[in-house]
């Protein structure tokens, strides 16, 4: 009477589990066009497969990445948020502020800096856990509301870093180069994967991951359960905001200056990849792995465009198409459940 | 003399508008399962979801092993020992099974307490799964389980709350004969253990098989409580029904032809419906007759096309149709008046006129398609008189008139599509008493006319009182015909609450 189908995660290797939730299914069919997408540019492309372009490719994918691991955990939830692009330069913004303008020490510039972050998450988890308002609707103010402090707060003029050496490095520095020498991979990248591992342990391991999970199952047996949904409903869109905290902290060290005007639009790019690495916009499911080779899916497609010369316009094109493609195959992957 | 487990008196709850439990009372014994049955609307889940903190009561005693209690919320109930389960499932399904089994209480690492200890969890799920001898691995999602098994994922998440007092609410309602033996058999286990079960049920044959007594209500009220052994199924169904006398006389149109205006043969759909075989004459009213859940609503959608078919055959004046959507439906003269006519039946930001016309639209199209607003508003000006539609004017918007009038708007539309077959949907649901007997007199109005009417209703009294025939159902089959002679309510509900067709039970 009724097979028991034995978890997939029981069979990976231990450290591989971490990353993993459930379906595999749906990380291997992103993984798969990914395999493709590189073999194709490969192919038609000798500049593809060259290492300074792959570690463009690694480098451009770092922020997006960055957001697009914060933005998991509220699409896991159920939930969206549309504010991550200028939380982001918010966070950038503020941490010229305090770097710059208030001369604290870089270390501690940059904590307050995320911090801003995860206090708009924090807010906008207010906003919709007590104010039931949609989570649409409340990112989608808060989006505006970031946006517009970062002109005011910075006075619509770009902040430098200049007086700040170091700053630079964080993420254009290469700590792995001073380690193996020739192999120069910038640390914006390490620290993507760095957020990667511990965003996905959290889902994992964690009480905050667990509950991701099961508000963005059923929120109302969660809540029936005796769990205190709106806790970590706020919880989750804090975790968000302080992963665009980190996204600002990077660029704005890759560009060595916080650029008010940024970040709209990074929102959606984040979105895609979530959504081609195979998380359901519905919640409930979703992996942290799954968004990373979403993102990769993103950058190798817009990388080798240009590389094949293809008019950035098209390039823009594709990716909708692709987006699109993604959903549907979930969807039907979906419905042969 | 048997422990008392659970003991509750004079429990009274109103919600807006209804006075769902007067003066109820209920008493649990250790080991028992006790059964609880009564019509829809009997108070039955609302008694019990005051038990399970789900609702709070206005007035009342509750008391567990003697003593009084207070029950604000669902996790103060599962404190006290108190677990429900739902009919919907209150599962997330995403999650695994033991993920589910713990939720809100999962074991923590011992050194960091924001870690999930899974290992414990899986292995004290495994050890709960297993004293209920299931064989569910607890690492299994939930939504790749069968409904018995995600019910008994339920039934272990009660258990390890230690729940003295376990509340199924139509357990059996999506289950196979051999997942309700396996059920069965973990309640006598449950029972053996001590635990108390409230089991909410309108399989009455099931009921003596599995429960030791079982309480009757009606109204909101307590009736009866039986020993099972003792208990006749009529006894139970004349309980449940009660001794009230119709007292208007009934007012029966004359039948017409004998003329089979609409035929259906072997429509099947899934689980929903099975081998339904009826016909419908001319000019008569067809009762449908049921509990909620019976698949009437289902046969009335399928024959008007809103829902697909796995198979069967429809035949209008002899001649077969084919239906696929409503829009045929309409083309073929059949007319629908939905169970919610807010949601379904009616535009309701919009006005009376366009209402009306909604279902013909064509009718009233003039050059290149622009509307003509002069015969819209005559013609809803004519059935506005006709049937005595109560509206300041034909330009008031629908969702501003009483309920029965909003009704008399959905069927002045089907009048203005010129359709012949007629179903109504629960006509009367949300009407006031005046408004309904004017409902009546227009449908019996409608059946002298000529018309053909299906009538689905869960008001007995109202079956009784217009239909020329009754068709009852039971989970998706037709199990009796009665015609109107022969019609009462213990008849019907004794087709009701049988669960084979056409197998008169001998109990």
């Amino acid at each position: 009477m009724g097979t028991d189908i034995a978890s997939p995660a029981g069979e990976l290797p231990k450290i591989a589990r971490p990353l993993i939730s459930a379906e595999a299914t749906q990380k291997v069919l992103a993984f798969a066009a990914l395999i493709i997408l590189f073999i194709g540019f490969s192919v038609a492309s000798p500049n593809f497969l060259q290492f300074n372009n792959i570690v463009g490719i690694l480098l451009a994918t770092a922020v997006n990445g960055i957001l697009a691991i914060g933005v998991t955990y509220v699409i896991i939830n159920g939930g969206i948020d549309l504010s991550i692009g200028t939380v982001m330069t918010f966070s950038a913004v503020m941490t010229g502020v305090f770097v710059t303008y208030w001369q604290w020490p870089v270390p501690l510039g940059i904590f307050a800096g995320i911090l801003m972050g995860s206090f708009a998450g924090f807010i906008n988890g207010v906003i919709i856990a007590k104010m039931k308002i949609p989570p649409f609707i409340a990112t989608l103010g808060m989006m505006y509301v970031a946006k517009g402090l970062s002109l005011i707060i910075s006075g619509l003029k770009p902040i430098y870093f200049n007086d700040s050496p170091g700053f630079r490095d964080i993420a254009t520095g290469s700590l792995i180069g001073g380690i193996i020498p020739g192999f120069n991979i910038p640390n914006a990248v390490v620290i993507m994967f760095g957020a990667a591992i511990v965003a996905g342990l959290i889902l994992a391991r964690t009480v905050l991951g667990r509950y991701t999970f099961a508000l963005g199952s059923n929120e109302e047996a969660t809540r029936l359960s005796g769990v205190n949904v709106d806790r970590w409903k706020i919880a989750v869109y804090t975790v968000c905001g302080t992963f665009a905290g980190v996204a600002g902290v990077v660029i704005a060290s890759r560009l060595n200056s916080a650029q008010p005007a940024l970040g709209q639009g990074y929102e959606l790019d984040a979105i895609a990849a979530v959504v081609i690495g195979g998380t359901s916009l519905s919640g409930g499911e979703g992996t942290v792995l799954g968004t990373v080779i979403g993102a990769f899916v993103l950058s190798v497609l817009t990388n080798g465009l240009r590389i094949m010369s293809v008019p950035q316009e098209w390039q823009v094109v594709v990716t909708g198409a692709i987006v699109i493609l993604a959903v549907y195959l979930d969807i039907l992957r979906r419905r042969r459940k | 003399m048997p422990d008392i487990l659970l003991s509750v008196s004079g429990l009274e709850k109103s919600f807006p508008g209804v006075h769902a439990l007067s003066e109820c009372h209920f008493e649990l014994r250790v080991g028992e399962v006790h059964a609880l049955v009564g019509e829809n609307g009997a108070g039955k889940s609302t008694m019990m979801k005051i038990i399970a903190g789900v609702y709070q009561k206005d007035a009342g005693q509750i008391l567990l092993r003697g003593k009084e209690v207070d029950i604000p919320s669902p996790r103060v109930a599962q404190h006290l020992g108190i677990s429900m389960i739902h009919q919907e499932l209150n599962l997330m399904p995403h999650l695994t099974v033991a993920q589910n089994i713990f939720i809100g209480r999962e074991p923590r690492n011992a050194a960091l307490p924001f870690l999930l200890d899974d290992q414990a969890i899986n292995a004290q799920s495994k050890a709960l799964l297993e004293s209920l001898r299931l064989t569910i691995d607890p690492r299994t999602r939930v939504t790749d389980l069968t409904v018995a098994r995600q019910q008994m994922v339920e039934i272990a998440k009660a258990l390890s709350l230690n729940a003295q007092v376990l509340i199924m609410d139509e357990p059996t309602a999506a289950l196979t004969e051999s997942e309700i033996d396996e059920l069965f058999r973990v309640i006598r286990d449950l029972r053996e253990q001590g635990v108390g079960i409230v089991y909410i049920s309108h399989r009455l044959e099931e009921l003596k098989q599995i429960s030791d007594r079982i309480t009757v209500m009606r109204d909101g009220r307590y009736i009866e409580t039986l020993n099972t052994p003792e208990a006749k199924i009529d006894t139970i169904i004349s309980l449940m029904v009660g001794r009230t006398i119709y007292q208007t006389a009934q007012e029966l149109p004359e039948n017409a032809s004998g003329e089979i205006v609409l035929e259906v043969r072997n429509l099947n759909r899934g689980r929903d419906l099975k081998d339904i075989n009826f016909h419908l004459k001319k000019g008569e009213i067809l009762g449908f007759a049921g509990l909620m859940g019976a698949g009437r609503t289902e046969v009335a959608r399928a024959i008007f096309g809103a829902d697909p078919i796995d198979s069967g055959e429809i035949y209008i004046h002899g001649e077969r149709v084919h239906i696929h959507q409503p829009r045929d439906a309409v083309k073929h003269g059949i007319g629908y008046l939905s169970e919610d006519r807010k949601r379904y039946g009616l535009n309701v930001g919009m006005d009376v006129q366009t209402n009306v016309a909604l279902a013909s639209f064509n009718k009233f199209l003039g050059m290149l398609g622009v509307v003509n607003d002069n015969q819209m508003r005559t013609t809803a000006t004519h059935y506005v008189k006709q049937l005595d539609i109560r509206t300041p004017s034909v330009q008031q918007r629908v969702k501003n008139l009483s309920g029965g009038n909003q009704q008399k708007v959905v069927i002045a539309k089907w009048l203005t599509a010129d359709t012949e077959i007629l179903i109504f949907d629960e006509p009367t649901r949300g009407i006031d008493v005046g408004a309904k007997s004017e409902i009546y007199k227009l449908l019996n109005e409608l059946a002298a006319q000529g018309k053909s009417i299906i009538m689905i209703s869960s008001e007995l009294p109202e079956i009784l009182r217009m239909s020329h025939r009754v068709i009852v159902m039971c989970e998706g089959r037709i199990t009796g015909e009665l015609s109107m002679a022969n019609a009462t309510q213990e008849g019907i509900m004794k087709f009701a609450t049988q669960r084979h067709a056409l197998v008169a039970p001998d109990l």
